[in-house]
């Protein structure tokens, strides 16, 4: 049910753009005014998801420890894994935010007849998550030669990196067939493992088909459509300095492609793609391993009922006089 | 807020990537690109028959496939005439053809490339041409 | 019950249903659950909704404002735990944690993926705390609140042992644990738990340990391992209680007065105490270092352990000392500091043998045993005889709360391998940080459950079993009661011939005493090497 309502659901909003722009012409409504409200939703979203997050207090200290503590001298701690400093969080958590270091770890266990149970290095997820956010950031940089004139040197540079084969012209960029294989991976996963499909819920499927469309509709201005780049820029130049044109005979695929970004910036705030913000904020990964040797202090700890010792002793005071215990009441 | 301080930061870095290209733009950001056509080998054609091989539409689209065959055609074919849609016969030579009319790569080519950010490997090979002034 | 053979009960079918596991009503098997809670142990602490009520019966006698009682107890707690409020919303579910749980291993039950465990939660936490899940209903994740589903959480809150495996392979550190914690917390408000947890917690708030230990009992006890002892060492060792001036207060789990396991590692602790002379004072009121409290909401935890640092404070010792337990260190080092600190009445732990200052533990003032007694070796301040031990060949089995929790690998390995010649680690996808957990863990070591504890134990049984077929290991080594009391019958199971030991019991037999008489036996009275015929 998920995956077809997705992929209907991103139909449903490529239909949209050719009623909008195609039939009734709603060049600035769709090159503008959408593209506009969408980026104020992704910023004003995320801020305030964060912010929620933030106003919710961290009570305990509870990291998973993926190493040796740090006791004695004589015992070599896991200053990463089992960060004991600001400095190993640091590096953990960049491990983390950068190469995924937890999902690094993956193996896979397979119970055999015997019982045997073995396990594998399972590397493959690691692999397409890397491969899929890293192009995806590329690529997003790639962009922003459309956003600045003249266009900065590293944007170039990155650019005639990832054309760096120069096949065919325009000039084939790696990164677009990695990203649209690293989808795919990620999207057929999720059809193919059985683990995976039961858990797929449509917030699932549904930001694969549409960063799959984009990625698609990318490709098809660039290689196929040969979309008018120099009007396309004075659009989003237009957009930079608040005084917004839209050029005339921009292909349809462009605000085809220029939708479905629209529409992820504003869903991104309200989906799990938020693990963008919120890997930053988990307790088990950014809190050092120091809860002995440091006090954590939890905001809304409050005074719990106890049994007292004096209850105690009077519950068994001659109990513990008869075994010979000293008591604080004869 | 808990741990205010880093959320708050992190935030700014966040937003501030974001709207990096409203703050620096660049120094140009109005500027539009101007490609010139008004070289003395195209003054010199009649006003009504100065057209390139294609129509223009078709050569601002498709100009970088159409010299990517033409090398094909040319250094690994040895195909030397290009015939337009027009049915007219062309030479099909990037320095010779082309570069004989738009002799002003600076205020042709790199007009739009660089505008776009378009690094074309035309020049990786080709030696390009001297323009005065 | 009547357990199936293993080559039976490791047939499992990683099958899933062919409706959606929301539209997929719990079924609650036999076997698998706990018995629900008697009414009198919700009563002595003051739990809502105390009544008598059965799992197996149709109607669980909730309160009729069950619904709200629930959904405001969840509201309330995502806005006290960043990690509560985290986890629920930035699953992707990728599934690198489906097949990282034993139970899932184990049993197949697709609900108990980490993942899908969580996703029970989830989905009311959208329908009821979130715009989108409000709106968009099932398309969002989102669903309805029943008695079915409460039932659903009821059952698979008791099916996960909150080790932390499953987090220490998500790329973003989601804790299943905390939400098992959590779901546990919510529907202890309407009154459900298991009697397996509720009992203890009801012996422990009015006797100060699980087993509802009385003080003279736990003095019995404690005189006939001294027995025990002089049988062996032919040394009369003494241990006091309640003493106050003590230099260290020594808290341990009661389970180990109980189990025959427990009892000798106990005995380890009181001989090394004796031979270096330690001031050492234990506490009947503070007689338990675990805490099933943990196991049922976050205030009962604390109101369990309170009892510890009050202690300590009333008998004016300098510093605590903690024997061998698993939850109990997740607690002291996760929580107890934060819930009672800052601790300025003790002092700062340092060792009285060798002058070592226990950095790590300087501001809750709380040791680890085998942080202690690992220094002691590295002073060379045991004479210890690690022959005595060469009938076994040992395995370590690390506990899920001090590896995930706590990163407490080498201590206990360095002791091992200074009290015993024959030590081989099992495979390292199933130790130290990627420790299975043993299946009973959490409050689950009920025998009701019998089945479920097998199904739990089978990647740590496997594991043992390789190492006992490929090294000849035939003992496991841990430093967790509830390891102690409960492997021995899944390890019987999975991998027959091997036994379980504490670590102390291990150095309890190689320390050579001061003035002891010549040993013919261990601790359990079985002969050591070379004296069988004596």
């Amino acid at each position: 049910m998920g995956i077809l309502f997705s992929f209907f659901a991103v139909v449903a909003l490529i239909v949209v753009v050719f009623v909008g722009v195609q039939g009734a012409n709603l060049h600035y409504l769709f090159g503008v005014i959408i593209p506009f409200a969408a980026f104020i939703t992704f910023i004003v979203g995320i801020v305030y998801r964060v912010f929620r997050w933030g106003k919710v207090p961290v009570p305990f200290r509870i990291p998973t420890t993926g190493g040796q503590q740090t006791s004695f001298p004589w015992i070599k701690a896991s200053r990463i894994d089992n960060p004991s400093s600001a400095l190993g969080v640091a590096v953990r958590m960049a491990l983390e935010v950068l190469l995924f270091r937890s999902l690094f770890r993956n193996m896979r266990s397979e119970l055999r007849d015997g019982p045997k149970l073995s396990y594998a290095s399972s590397k493959w997820l690691w692999l397409g998550g890397i491969a899929f956010h890293y192009t995806f950031l590329i690529i997003l940089i790639r962009h922003m030669r459309l956003f600045f004139e003249p266009v900065p040197g590293i944007i170039k540079i990155a650019e005639s990196l990832d054309g760096f084969f120069q096949v065919g012209a325009p000039v084939v960029y790696v990164t677009d067939v990695v990203f649209l294989g690293a989808v795919t991976f990620l999207f057929l996963r999720r059809v193919v493992i059985p683990q995976l499909r039961y858990i797929s819920l449509a917030a699932d499927y549904f930001p694969l088909f549409l960063i799959g469309g984009i990625g698609v509709t990318g490709v098809l201005m660039r290689y196929f459509f040969k979309t008018d780049v120099v009007g396309i820029k004075e659009l989003t130049m237009g957009w930079i300095t608040f005084s917004p044109v839209v050029p005339q005979g921009i292909h349809i695929i462009f605000y085809v492609h220029l939708f479905l970004v629209s529409s992820l910036l504003a869903y991104f705030p309200m989906s799990k793609l938020m693990h963008m913000a919120g890997v930053f904020l988990s307790p088990t990964r950014n809190l050092a391993n120091t809860n002995r040797a440091e006090l954590h202090v939890n905001p809304w700890n409050y005074p719990v009922k106890v049994h007292t010792y004096e209850e105690y002793e009077d519950d068994y005071r001659e109990f513990m006089k008869s075994a010979g215990l000293p008591v604080e009441k004869e | 807020m808990y741990n205010g301080g880093k959320i708050v930061i992190g935030l700014l870095i966040f937003v501030g990537l974001v709207i990096s290209p409203f703050l620096l733009k660049g120094d140009k950001a109005t500027a539009k690109p101007d490609p010139k056509v008004d070289t003395p080998e195209i003054l010199k054609m009649p006003v009504g028959e100065r057209t390139c091989v294609e129509d223009k539409e078709y050569m601002k689209a498709e100009h970088m496939k159409m010299l990517n065959e033409w090398r094909d055609w040319v250094v690994r074919d040895g195909l030397n005439i290009y015939t337009s849609k027009a049915g007219k016969e062309y030479t099909m030579s990037l320095q010779n053809t082309c570069m004989k009319c738009h002799s002003n790569k600076s205020k042709f080519c790199d007009e739009c490339h660089n505008y776009v950010g378009v690094k074309p490997y035309c020049w990786d090979c080709h030696i390009a041409p001297k323009e005065e002034g | 019950m009547a357990v199936q053979k293993p080559e039976e009960l490791s047939k499992v079918v990683y099958t899933f249903p062919s409706t959606p596991w929301m539209d997929t009503p719990v079924e609650i098997k036999k076997g698998i659950f706990c018995w629900g809670n008697k009414e009198k142990s919700l009563k002595a602490v003051g739990f809502p909704n105390p009544r008598q009520w059965s799992v197996t019966d149709e109607d669980w006698k909730l309160p009729d404002n069950w619904k709200e009682i629930f959904i405001e107890g969840l509201r309330e707690r995502v806005d006290k735990y960043r990690s509560f409020r985290l986890f629920l919303d930035i699953c992707v579910r990728c599934g690198a944690c489906a097949d990282k749980c034993h139970f899932y291993i184990g049993g197949g039950d697709p609900k108990n993926m980490p993942v899908l465990r969580a996703e029970l939660l989830r989905s009311i936490y959208r329908k009821y705390c979130t715009t989108s899940g409000k709106i968009m209903g099932k398309v969002a994740g989102a669903r309805e609140l029943t008695t079915s589903v409460i039932k659903e959480l009821w059952y698979y809150a008791y099916q996960c042992t909150e080790c932390r495996r499953c987090s220490l392979f998500c790329p973003y550190g989601i804790d299943t644990a905390e939400i098992t914690i959590l779901i546990r917390e919510l529907v202890n408000l309407l009154g459900l738990n298991i009697e397996w947890i509720a009992g203890p917690v009801a012996n422990c708030w009015k006797t100060g340990n699980h087993m509802g230990l009385l003080p003279h009992t736990i003095i019995d006890i404690v005189s006939e391992f001294k027995e025990a002892i002089y049988q062996v060492t032919g040394l009369k060792v003494d241990l006091s209680y309640n003493r106050k001036g003590a230099e260290i207060l020594f808290v341990h789990p009661s389970g180990e007065y109980f189990d025959p396991n427990g009892n000798v590692t106990f005995m380890g602790y009181m001989m090394l105490f004796h031979e270096i002379g330690l001031d050492v004072t234990l506490s009947t009121y503070s007689s338990e270092g675990g805490n099933f409290g943990f196991f049922t909401s976050n205030e009962m935890a604390k109101r369990l352990h309170s009892k510890i640092y009050a202690e300590a404070k009333r008998l004016k010792v300098k510093w605590i000392l903690g024997g061998e337990c698993g939850h109990m260190w997740r607690v002291w080092h996760q929580y107890h500091n934060t819930w009672f600190g800052p601790v300025d009445y003790l002092e700062e732990p340092v060792s009285p043998i060798t002058g070592t200052k226990f950095e790590n533990a300087k501001s809750n003032k709380i040791v680890h045993i085998t942080e202690f007694t690992a220094d002691l070796i590295r002073h060379g301040k045991l004479n210890l005889d690690p022959k005595r031990n060469d009938k076994y060949v040992v395995t370590f089995h690390d506990s899920c709360n001090t590896s995930r929790a706590m990163g407490l690998f080498e201590e206990p390995r360095y002791i091992i391998k200074n009290v015993c010649n024959n030590f081989y680690e099992m495979p390292p996808q199933t130790i130290r940080e990627n420790t299975f957990c043993c299946g009973s863990g959490s409050g689950l070591n009920a025998s009701e459950n019998m089945e479920l504890r097998l199904r739990g134990a089978l990647p740590r049984g496997n594991a043992v079993r390789h190492v006992r077929d490929k090294f000849g290991v035939n003992t496991l080594a841990n430093i967790c009661q509830i390891d102690r009391a409960t492997l021995q019958t899944l390890v019987d199971y999975w991998a027959k011939g091997v036994a379980v030991r504490g670590v102390h019991e291990l150095v309890g037999n190689a320390l050579v005493m001061k003035g002891e008489k010549e040993r013919t036996t261990d601790l359990r009275g079985d002969p050591l090497p070379g004296k069988e015929g004596e």
